[in-house]
C-alpha cells in the first residue's frame, strides 16, 4: 500500500471541476471555509500509475493535487465526509462515515456526509484500478485503511494546532468526542481548522489499537434512518429542478428489438406533451408530468424490428441447457480423477438442476434526470458506477467525459441493477440530447422495468458425486451451463480464462475438501439480457452444491452437519460458521412435529456464512419458513447492527427467490410484467432471523451479498429431511 | 377542478380527472414522500390516508378523491404515526428506505385501529406492502414497539 504524496484542498462542488492549491483555497473561502482533507491512498500498481499520470495531464499549475478527498470540517465543527460509494440501503453511508469519524475522535453526532462527485481520480473503487463504482460488496474492505488513514490524517493536523496555541507537547493532547482538550485547555475542531488546515498532511498518520475502537464494532445508529423514515429523502424519482420534464418510453416487446416505424401523431397532440423523440432503443414521449407521459404514450403507434430477438421458449431453453450439459465443456477445475474414481464407485448419485432468470425489481423503478447543453451534461440519479456511467453518456452525446457531471442520489434499492453498463442511463442521455436545455427525467414503470430486466442468468447443472463405504465423499463431477453475465458488454475485460467465472464461481472454488473434484464451465448463447443480481453466480451455485452435499451426506448415512465438518477440516472460517450456526440452532435437539431444520454454509466476497432454516412442512405439503439462524464471519465487523439488517436482507431476498421468482419466455416474450406475475417475498412468509457474528481480527470483508446465497439450500434442505425427496429446481414454489 | 384536502389544507386541483392522486400528489403538489411502485397496487409503496384508511394513491384517480381528506407521510401527525416513526428509527428499520414512508403509513394506519396486534395480524394488515431489501423482520419488531409505546400492552 503507499501513500500518495500529495494533498489536497479542493474547491466547494459548485466551483465545478477547477483545481485551487489550497492557499489559493483558502483565499477564495476566507475564514468561512473549513479544512477538506484526504489522503492519497490508493491499492495497486495500476491505480497508483493511473492516478499519477492523470495528476500530471490534468495538471493546470505546478502544485496540482491528486484529488482524494474525503472529509470537510467547517468552523461551526461540522464534519462532512464524502462518500464515494451508491448507498442503496447497504449502509455505506453510515459504515464509510464510521471509519473517517473512528479514528478522528469526532462524535457520531458532529458527522454528516454527502456522495462524492464522479471522479474516478480520488473516488475510485480500490479495488477496480481506476473505476469509481460500487459492487461485489467492495465498499467496507476497499476502503477501510483508506477512510481510516483519512480520519487519522485530520486528527493529527487539529492535534498539531493544538499543540501549537495552546504550547503544549502534541503527545499529551487528548481528542474525545470532538473536543481536543489538554489540561485547562479545551478546544472544539472548528475553532481549530483554520490553522490546522495550514499544517502539512502527515504521510503516515497513527492509527487506533483495535483495542481502543470507540465506534467500529459497535453499534451506532444509522446516518439515514431520520429523512428515510419522514418522506423527505431524495430519489431520482424526487428530484424537482427548474423546468423539468418527464419522460416514458416506449420500447419493443422484446429487450433486443429496433424501432422500424413510427406514428407519433396522437400522441404529439395529447395535452401536456412537449416532445416524442426516438432514439436507438425506443420512442420517448416527453411531457410536463408522469400521468401527461404516460397517457401519450398508449397513443403512439410503432411498428418493431424484432429480427434480432429471441424465439425460443423457455422450456426449449432448458432442453439447450441440457444438451450442452451432456456434453464436455470448459475445464475450470480438475483436482484428482473424478471419472475414474466415479467408475469405480459403489454408490454415485447423480442431480440435474434447473435454475430459472430472475429479475432485481427495486421498489423504485428505474429513472434517470439528464440535462444536456452545448458543450456540458449533468446528471441526477442513483449512480453505482460513475467512471462507466460518464464515459457512456459522453459516447451517446459527444460531450467529454470530464463535461459530464454526476449527482449521485439515494438508491430504491438496486441489488445489482443500477451497476449495469449504462443501458438507462444512455437511454436518458439520448431522449435530452433532443430537448437540450431542459432537465428531463426518464421513468420506466414497473411493466418497463421488468420487460427492460437484464437478468440473473438461467443455468442448469449437471453433477455426479460418489461416497465411499466408509461414508466419505470421494468423487464430484459437476457441469455449470449458463448464461454470460460480462459478455459483449464493457466489462468483458473481467472475463479471465475461456468462460464468464461467474457460471461456476463457488463450485469451482467450493471450500469442501472432496479428493476428485472436476468442474466444467460452458457459456450458452441466448438473446436475452443478464447482469449481475445480488450475489451474482453464488445466488444460484450455493443452491446447487448445498443441496447436493446434503444428498452426498444421505447417502454416507451421516448427519449434514458432521459430514460438512469432515470436509471443511481445514478451512477455519468455514467451520466456525458452521459450528456456530448449529449451536445457536440446537441442531440435533428435537423439533415440535412437523418442523425440520436444514443448513447451508457459503462463502462469497470474502464473508463466511451459515444458516439453519427451521421449516414447518403441513399435511397437505405447504410449508412455511419458520425461523431462520444465520452466523456471519466478515472479518472486523465494523458496524454489527448493519451487518444484521444485511443478513436480514440477504435471507428475505434469496428467500423470495427461492420460493416464488422467475422470469420465464413464450417464444422469446417475458411472459412477466408486474408483481402479480412476479411475485416478491411479503411479510408473512418473512421467518423470525436471528443473527449471530463471529468475533474476528481480520480485515473486514462485505455483507451486502454473502447473506443471500446460502438460504434457498437450508430451506431446500430442510424440506429434504422432511420429505427424503431432493429439491433440484427453483423455484420451489410454496408446497412439497 | 377537483378540491380536496391534503395534509390538512384545502386544495383545488385543476387537473385531468383520471390522474391518479399518486401523480397529483407528487407532480402537483412536489409531496414525493409517498412513492411509484408499480402503478397496480400491488406494492403498498404508494400508500396514502383517505378519511384515515390506508388507500394505494396509485390507483386511486383524482376525481375518486374529491372532497376527501387525504394524510401523506409529510403530514400525519397522530400518536400512532409518532410511535412507528419513533419505533422505526430505534430499530434502524430501513434500508434502501424507498418502500418505507408507505410501509410507516400501513403500520400508522394498523395501530390506530389495533392497539396491541399479534404478529398474524401485523402481517395481515401488512402483507400490501413489498420491501424488497426484506426489512420484514424488523417492521414487525417496530410495530410490536411503537404498539408498547402507545400502551397497548396491559
Amino acid at each position: 500500500m503507499n501513500f500518495l504524496k500529495r494533498q489536497t484542498i479542493q474547491a466547494q462542488q459548485n466551483s465545478g471541476s477547477v483545481a485551487l492549491s489550497r492557499r489559493t483555497f483558502l483565499q477564495a473561502v476566507g475564514a468561512g471555509g473549513g479544512l477538506l482533507i484526504g489522503s492519497g491512498f490508493l491499492a495497486g500498481s495500476a491505480s497508483i500509475a493511473a492516478a499519477q499520470s492523470l495528476a500530471t495531464t490534468s495538471a493546470t499549475a505546478k502544485d496540482a493535487p491528486v484529488f482524494n478527498a474525503f472529509l470537510k470540517i467547517t468552523p461551526d465543527s461540522n464534519v462532512t465526509m464524502v462518500v464515494k460509494h451508491l448507498d442503496m440501503g447497504q449502509g455505506v453511508s453510515t459504515g464509510l462515515t464510521s471509519l473517517v469519524a473512528e479514528e478522528l475522535d469526532a462524535s457520531w453526532e458532529q458527522m454528516h456526509w454527502e456522495f462524492a462527485p464522479a471522479d474516478s481520480s480520488r473516488y475510485n473503487n480500490l479495488f477496480w484500478g481506476p473505476t469509481q463504482g460500487t459492487g461485489g460488496s467492495s465498499s467496507i474492505a476497499n476502503s477501510f485503511m483508506q477512510l481510516r488513514e483519512a480520519g487519522a490524517a485530520a486528527r493529527a493536523m487539529l492535534v498539531a494546532a493544538a499543540a501549537a496555541e495552546w504550547k503544549v507537547p502534541a503527545e499529551e493532547i487528548r481528542v474525545s468526542k470532538g473536543i481536543i482538550s489538554h489540561g485547562k485547555h479545551s478546544s472544539s475542531f472548528g475553532a481549530l481548522v483554520a490553522k490546522a488546515s495550514l499544517l502539512p498532511v502527515p504521510q503516515k498518520p497513527a492509527l487506533k489499537d483495535p483495542k481502543d475502537f470507540q465506534l467500529i464494532g459497535k453499534t451506532i445508529p444509522r446516518k439515514d434512518s431520520n429523512e428515510k423514515t419522514s418522506g423527505k429523502a431524495i430519489y431520482t424519482q424526487d428530484i424537482q429542478l427548474p423546468g423539468m420534464l418527464t419522460a416514458l418510453v416506449a420500447y419493443p416487446p422484446q429487450i433486443f428489438g429496433k424501432v422500424k416505424k413510427v406514428d407519433a401523431a396522437k400522441a404529439k397532440a395529447s395535452p401536456g406533451v412537449v416532445a416524442v423523440v426516438e432514439f436507438p432503443r425506443g420512442v420517448a414521449v416527453v411531457a410536463e408530468n408522469f400521468w401527461a407521459a404516460k397517457k401519450a404514450r398508449e397513443l403512439l403507434k410503432i411498428e418493431w424490428d424484432l429480427s434480432a430477438c429471441e424465439t425460443r421458449s423457455s422450456d426449449e431453453l432448458f432442453k439447450a441447457c441440457h444438451e450442452a450439459a451432456s456434453k464436455p465443456g470448459i475445464s475450470v477445475k480438475n483436482a484428482g480423477d473424478a471419472v475414474a474414481t466415479l467408475a469405480k464407485a459403489e454408490q454415485v448419485i447423480d442431480a440435474k438442476y434447473e435454475l430459472p432468470y430472475i429479475t432485481h425489481a427495486a421498489i423504485e423503478p428505474i429513472n434517470c434526470v439528464v440535462k444536456v447543453e452545448k458543450n456540458n451534461c449533468e446528471l441526477w440519479f442513483a449512480c453505482q458506477m460513475p467512471t462507466i456511467d460518464q464515459q457512456e453518456v459522453a459516447k451517446a452525446t459527444g460531450i467529454k467525459p470530464e463535461n459530464v457531471k454526476i449527482n449521485t442520489l439515494y438508491a430504491g434499492g438496486s441489488f445489482g441493477r443500477r451497476a449495469c453498463p449504462s443501458d438507462y442511463v444512455v437511454d436518458a442521455a439520448n431522449i435530452a440530447r433532443q430537448v437540450p436545455g431542459r432537465a428531463v427525467k426518464m421513468v420506466w414503470t414497473r411493466e418497463d422495468e421488468i420487460l427492460n430486466g437484464r437478468y440473473r442468468p438461467m443455468a442448469v447443472h449437471h453433477i455426479r458425486g460418489a461416497v465411499s463405504p466408509e461414508g466419505k465423499a470421494v468423487a464430484w463431477q459437476h457441469h455449470a451451463v449458463a448464461q454470460a453475465i460480462l459478455r459483449g458488454t464493457p466489462f468483458e475485460g473481467f472475463i479471465q480464462g475461456e468462460v464468464d467465472g461467474t457460471v461456476a464461481e463457488g463450485i469451482e472454488d467450493m471450500h469442501y475438501a472432496i479428493p476428485n473434484l472436476q468442474v466444467h464451465a460452458t457459456e450458452i448463447p441466448i438473446k436475452v439480457s443478464t447482469l449481475w443480481w445480488r450475489s451474482v453466480g453464488h445466488s444460484g451455485n450455493a443452491f446447487v452444491v448445498e443441496t447436493f452435499i446434503d444428498q452426498l451426506a444421505k447417502a454416507a448415512k451421516k448427519d449434514p452437519v458432521i459430514f460438512r465438518r469432515e470436509l471443511l477440516a481445514a478451512t477455519p472460517r468455514a467451520l466456525g460458521v458452521l459450528n456456530l450456526a448449529a449451536k445457536k440452532s440446537a441442531w440435533g435437539k428435537p423439533l415440535p412435529k412437523g418442523v425440520t431444520r436444514g443448513i447451508a454454509v457459503h462463502k462469497s466476497f470474502g464473508t463466511w456464512v451459515a444458516q439453519v432454516a427451521e421449516v414447518r412442512v403441513k399435511d397437505d405439503g405447504s410449508f412455511k419458513v419458520e425461523r431462520v439462524v444465520c452466523a456471519v464471519d466478515c472479518g472486523v465487523a465494523v458496524n454489527p447492527d448493519v451487518i444484521r439488517a444485511q443478513m436480514e436482507g440477504g435471507i428475505g431476498m434469496g428467500l423470495s427467490a427461492a420460493l416464488g421468482e422467475a422470469i420465464t419466455l413464450k417464444k422469446g416474450v417475458v411472459e412477466q410484467t408486474n408483481f402479480h406475475t412476479y411475485p416478491l417475498l411479503r411479510i408473512d412468509a418473512m421467518p423470525k432471523v436471528e443473527v449471530h457474528i463471529v468475533p474476528s481480527a481480520e480485515m473486514p470483508s462485505g455483507v451486502g451479498e454473502p447473506g443471500l446465497p446460502p438460504i434457498a439450500g437450508a430451506v431446500a434442505n430442510a424440506l429434504f429431511a422432511a420429505t427424503g425427496k431432493p429439491l433440484t429446481k427453483l423455484p420451489l414454489g410454496n408446497k412439497v | 377542478m377537483i378540491s380536496l384536502t391534503i395534509n390538512g389544507k384545502a386544495h383545488e386541483l385543476d387537473i385531468d380527472p383520471d390522474t391518479p392522486l399518486l401523480w397529483a400528489l407528487r407532480d402537483e403538489l412536489q409531496l414525493t414522500g409517498t412513492k411509484l411502485g408499480c402503478g397496480m397496487a400491488l406494492c403498498g409503496a404508494c400508500t396514502v390516508h383517505m378519511n384515515g384508511s390506508p388507500i394505494r394513491s396509485c390507483s386511486l384517480p383524482i376525481s375518486a378523491a374529491a372532497g376527501a381528506k387525504i394524510e401523506t407521510i409529510e403530514g400525519i401527525n397522530s400518536p400512532a404515526f409518532q410511535a412507528v416513526q419513533q419505533a422505526w428509527r430505534e430499530l434502524d428499520v430501513v434500508q434502501c428506505g424507498y418502500c418505507q414512508s408507505g410501509q410507516i403509513m400501513s403500520a400508522t394506519a394498523l395501530l390506530q385501529t389495533n392497539k396491541n396486534p399479534t404478529d398474524a395480524e401485523i402481517d395481515s394488515a401488512m402483507s400490501s406492502n413489498l420491501c424488497r431489501c426484506a426489512t420484514y423482520h424488523r417492521i414487525r419488531g417496530a410495530i410490536h414497539q411503537a404498539a408498547d409505546k402507545l400502551g397497548g400492552k396491559a
